[in-house]
């Protein structure tokens, strides 16, 4: 049941989006009907299939980068305490800057492959995986660092029996936001400059007054998205299972 | 591992302890100056004394967490330092909740990257009475579970020596005599040092009671309960010595209230 509720929301919605066509009859170059959409997405399958696999690559990829980066970066911050104020300032950059502005930088740096693409994700991801993870690890209860230390324990076996586990809830949480973000860096990516992806062929489709195939890959997009968070929310959800679940407003 | 070992999981050496001259500052206010007690081998000392007197930092600082300030010397009595010989135990009972109760009580080998005894934890878990409850989750035990684990942990580590902070105020009255009883029987070849708030307490446990007051160098000569432990709640004796100590606690408080105001 729980697993049946998100798609008895996306079934809903598609009801909802085709009442509103017929009933208020809106041009189809305007708002198509989902049924014309299916259509196309089953017409062009194949087309659709490559773009979506290049975007699919982006955001993994993407989510991998920026998940190693951020871990690595919160571990850095949380273990030594001069590195946290050189850490911290690049941390806040990161986030202060529009990734929309860097976009074209990237396009230039990287050109119109797959490399910026996944560098816009990485940038977007970084920042809440690195946030969450290094709160976590700073907010370790005091008593289990006594009660280690009493017992003997270095610093880096404190670092990773107790500070680690403890803070992998906040890094939960964290990677749970990155994977909600992440295709946003990999579409604005494609946008700015591209010959491949589901972001690359929503422009194509709509130079060519194309909507319904627009809408097509649009909405491979949003399955793709959604999927991606389940299967990294399930995974998290294995790794805290000890942590009692308190959290009314969970998704699934 | 032997039989022998199984059977008595305690340390080989009983070792006792003595605090000279310490003292104790938070930032311009002085709570302990010039005090010095001794914790004999094997036996149950206890710092009595209300909030905010310095017991709990007194405690941290004998085991190794807090830098011991000024004068302050704590030496074993074998004379050798004191670190690697305490096993500390938290009013809260710090189980991570990672892990089930066996590997929590195995947690010092696991911190030490030693192999962990699981005979020997699940020994010491029967003694303490949860043997069944070696692989429930911490979030699947009772407060006395948790703290019986708590215990558990602390004798795991086989240090001569226990310094224990309010070990049993978060329990129900109930659990908690049975906690005290069940820690008086474990810890029997054990030195406990105890920091506690309730006289009460103090007196069904200790055999050495100093109390702490608002005084910075305490002077006064401990108090010696008559009898073995854990002392029978009931007993009028037990009655009148509670009723003395309040009287010099809440004296005490009187006296430093009115001498600031």
């Amino acid at each position: 049941m729980t697993y049946l509720r998100p798609l008895i929301v996306f079934v809903g919605i598609l009801a909802a989006w085709q009442a509103i066509v017929s009933v208020l009859a809106i041009a189809p170059f305007i708002l198509p009907s989902p049924l014309a959409v299916i259509d196309v997405a089953i017409e062009r399958a194949d087309t659709i299939a490559g773009h979506a696999l290049v975007t699919l690559s982006e955001i993994l990829l993407g989510l991998l980068f920026g998940t190693l980066l951020g871990t690595v970066s919160a571990l850095i911050m949380a273990y030594f305490r001069s590195a946290r104020a050189w850490v911290l300032p690049v941390l806040v950059v990161s986030q202060a800057v529009p990734v929309f502005a860097l976009a074209p930088v990237l396009v230039l740096w990287f050109g119109y492959g797959i490399a910026p693409k996944v560098a816009m994700a990485t940038l977007i991801i970084y920042f809440p995986v690195t946030a969450a993870f290094y709160d976590g690890l700073r907010r370790t209860e005091p008593g289990w660092i006594d009660l280690a230390r009493t017992m003997g324990a270095s610093k880096a076996a404190i670092l990773r029996q107790i500070r680690i586990p403890a803070a992998l809830p906040a890094f939960a949480s964290g990677l749970r936001v990155a994977a909600a973000v992440a295709p946003i860096g990999a579409v604005v990516g494609e946008w700015v400059g591209s010959s491949a992806g589901l972001g690359y062929y929503m422009l194509l489709m709509n130079g060519r007054v194309q909507t319904d195939a627009m809408f097509a890959a649009l909405l491979v997009l949003a399955l793709l998205a959604v999927t991606i968070y389940f299967i990294i929310d399930a995974a998290l959800r294995r790794l805290v299972s000890w942590q009692a679940d308190m959290d009314p407003a969970s998704l699934t | 591992m032997t039989a022998a070992d199984l059977n008595n999981p305690t340390p080989s050496e009983m070792l006792g302890l003595d605090v000279r001259n310490a003292r104790l500052a938070w930032g311009d206010a002085v709570l302990l100056d010039n005090f010095s007690f001794a914790a004999a081998a094997g036996s149950w000392t206890c710092l009595l004394g209300e909030s905010g007197v310095g017991k709990s930092t007194l405690l941290r600082t004998i085991a190794g967490l807090i830098e011991p300030v000024g004068s302050t010397e704590i030496r074993a009595h074998d004379g050798t330092e004191l670190h690697a010989r305490v096993a500390y135990m938290a009013q809260q009972d710090l189980l991570l909740p990672w892990l089930s109760a066996i590997e929590n009580v195995a947690l010092g080998a696991r911190l030490r990257g030693e192999r962990a005894d699981r005979d020997r934890a699940l020994d010491i878990l029967a003694r303490a009475g949860v043997a069944e409850r070696a692989n429930a989750l911490p979030s699947e035990l009772s407060g006395g579970e948790r703290q019986r684990v708590a215990l558990a942990r602390t004798l795991m580590e086989q240090r001569p020596i226990v310094l224990m902070d309010e070990p049993f105020s978060a329990l129900d009255a109930i659990t908690r005599t049975r906690l005290q009883d069940l820690a008086v029987e474990l810890l029997a070849t054990r030195t406990v040092l105890m920091v506690t708030h309730d006289p009460f307490e103090a007196l069904r446990l200790a055999d050495t009671i100093f109390v702490l007051t608002d005084d910075t160098t305490p002077t006064d000569a401990p108090i010696v309960p008559p009898g073995p432990t854990p002392r029978d709640p009931t007993d009028p004796a037990l009655r009148d010595s509670h009723r003395s100590i309040m009287q010099r606690l809440t004296h005490g408080t009187a006296r430093a209230t009115g001498g600031r105001a």
